[in-house]
């Protein structure tokens, strides 16, 4: 579905992302994970077209994103859960969703799809009109996972869904993330928090300043003696 | 009643005010960036509308249209070729570039059009007298175009699904631009409606004061942007409330106090509103995003 071959990424002078190759295969939830400052975040606005690669390619089922302008991509299919959510906090609760499903003409999908993640966010229905800004920080995360699933995607990027929330929200965010995958959303999940990630996955990269250090099924990087060192807290 | 006449007055230049400060504080809200040829826009207008009715004697509103139709196209146009380039460069790069358009559209109306002051017809006279109160028809024509153009772009921005897009992009580009949203397309429709709204207030001050000059944008210019900080720059209810209260403080000070001096006590009234309240009377505070 998603194929990543020698992507580079630079700000400026500095190469953070220095030649990865990765893929991400139907129905399949793959983890990066990786230490904070690996270049997770930047290979996640890569693929969704905010940053212009260096050099590399980036296809989804085929075509190049790296030559698509960045607001075409969501409608082929691919939406981003950003890192810190970044939900819009002047607008509402619904506002948000209906921007999810910004790229989309389906007047009639569009609602049955507001249904359907009502039902799977309960407590956004609650908050329908509030403000985004006065949700709680994992309401936001909630928020910003049913905004992404309004564009009905074929693959979800996840960029540290975890982050910030407590352990118990944590367990709650990657249930759904799971409920969503078999659902038959494909999903690549970005992750500083190794063991959730991994348990979780059904393969990971192991992402160190630039480069993919590590590969393999969930399984096997949850039982490397490296990754138990680096992430695991040994 | 010379009171209640005076204010009216100060409507009327409050609503001209308002009309020009909203483009600025659109285009602030959006772009992040004070379009400080705004003012020059206006003065393209004028001179537009000045050629089609007097020169061509064209009717009124084929001027207004012709006007409208140049200032949109010419502030979408600015957008692409001089600020478009500069989307990520230091604010104070294109605030020096935007002072650099508002020099080259004066010039250019100098080369063009010549230095003298060409004297708008009257486009519109006779008063509405109620007992001993009269009140000019375009002054009423103003201020109700301004209700008029506020009520229709507060329902545009709040309810439809490109004001739903233009409030993201002025929360978060990123975030927006994951959304599918076109973040340039935006943009020039933001600009494009400044600028459109410039064109009408173009019109409306021309007949007020009848003189089409080159740099005759500058001080409505300023006066709006004052406007706009005024009611706290972005939001649009803000630029039109301080788009009233400039004018009729401008007006009564005038007639009260001294005419020299109106501007002095109008920015006076500007400074003391932002030491009280910093971000304006309806601004909100300023979101500060990478
Ligand atoms: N806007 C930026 N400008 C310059 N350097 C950046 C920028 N964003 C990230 N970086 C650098 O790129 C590297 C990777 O960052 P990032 O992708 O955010 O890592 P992660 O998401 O894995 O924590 C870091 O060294 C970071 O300092
Ligand atoms: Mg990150």
């Amino acid at each position: 579905m998603l194929e990543i071959k020698d992507l580079y990424v630079r700000y400026g002078m500095i190469e953070a992302i220095k030649g990865i190759s990765f893929e991400v295969r139907d129905g399949e939830i793959v983890t990066l994970i990786g230490s904070n400052g690996a270049g997770k975040t930047t290979t996640m606005h890569a693929i969704s077209g905010l940053l212009k690669p260096a050099s590399g390619s980036i296809m989804l089922d085929g075509v190049e994103l790296t030559k698509t302008p960045n607001h075409k991509i969501v409608s082929m299919g691919l939406a981003q859960v950003p890192e810190g959510r970044r939900v819009f906090a002047q607008q509402t609760v619904e506002e948000n969703l209906l921007l999810g499903a910004y790229a989309r003409k389906d007047k009639d999908g569009i609602q049955k799809d507001l249904d359907h993640v009502y039902e799977l966010f309960p407590r956004l229905l609650e908050r329908k009109k509030q403000p985004a800004g006065t949700l709680s920080g994992g309401e936001q995360q909630m928020l910003a996972m049913a905004r992404a699933l309004m564009s009905r995607p074929k693959i979800l990027l996840m960029d540290e869904p975890s982050m910030g929330l407590s352990p118990l929200l944590v367990k709650e965010i990657f249930h759904i993330i799971q409920d969503i995958n078999k659902d038959g959303t494909t999903i690549l999940l970005v992750e500083q928090n190794a063991k959730m990630a991994l348990a979780i996955a059904d393969r990971a990269y192991v992402l160190e300043t630039g480069k993919i250090s590590l590969e393999g099924t969930g399984e096997e990087l949850s039982a490397s003696e490296e990754v138990r060192k680096a992430y695991l807290g040994g | 009643m010379a009171f209640l006449s005076y204010l009216i007055g100060g409507l009327g230049l409050g609503s001209v005010y308002a009309i020009i400060a909203l483009g600025y504080s659109m285009v602030y809200g959006i772009a992040k960036m004070l379009n400080f040829a705004h003012g020059d826009v206006i003065m393209v207008g004028a001179f537009m509308a000045y050629f089609a009715i007097s020169k061509y004697h064209l009717p009124v509103l084929v001027g207004v249209v012709l006007a409208v139709v140049v200032c949109t196209i010419l502030g979408v146009v600015i957008e692409r070729l001089a600020y478009k380039p500069l989307r990520h460069a230091s604010s104070l790069s294109v605030l020096i570039t935007a002072i650099g358009v508002s020099y080259f559209l004066q010039n250019s109306a100098m080369l063009l059009w010549g230095t003298d002051t060409k004297i708008f017809p009257t486009v519109l006279s006779g008063s509405l007298t109620v007992g001993s109160l009269s009140v000019p028809y375009l002054t009423l024509i103003t201020i109700l175009t301004c209700i008029v153009i506020m009520i229709v772009l507060t329902l545009f921005i709040n309810r439809t699904k490109t004001g739903r897009a233009m409030r993201a992009c002025s929360e978060d580009k990123g975030a927006a631009a994951l959304m599918g949203i076109n973040v340039n397309r935006i943009i020039s429709i933001t600009f494009a409606i400044g600028s459109g709204l410039a064109a009408i207030a173009s019109i409306l001050l021309v007949a007020t004061y009848p003189s089409v000059y080159p740099t005759l944008g500058s001080m409505p210019g300023i006066k709006a942007f004052t406007a706009a900080v005024f009611g706290g720059i972005g939001s649009i209810p803000g630029a039109f409330l301080g788009g009233l209260v400039l004018g009729v403080v401008e007006n009564l000070s005038r007639a009260y106090i001294s005419t020299q001096l109106s501007d002095a006590i109008v920015f006076m009234v500007l400074i003391v509103v932002l030491l009280i309240k910093p971000t304006g009377l309806l601004g909100k505070k300023v979101n500060v995003k990478v």
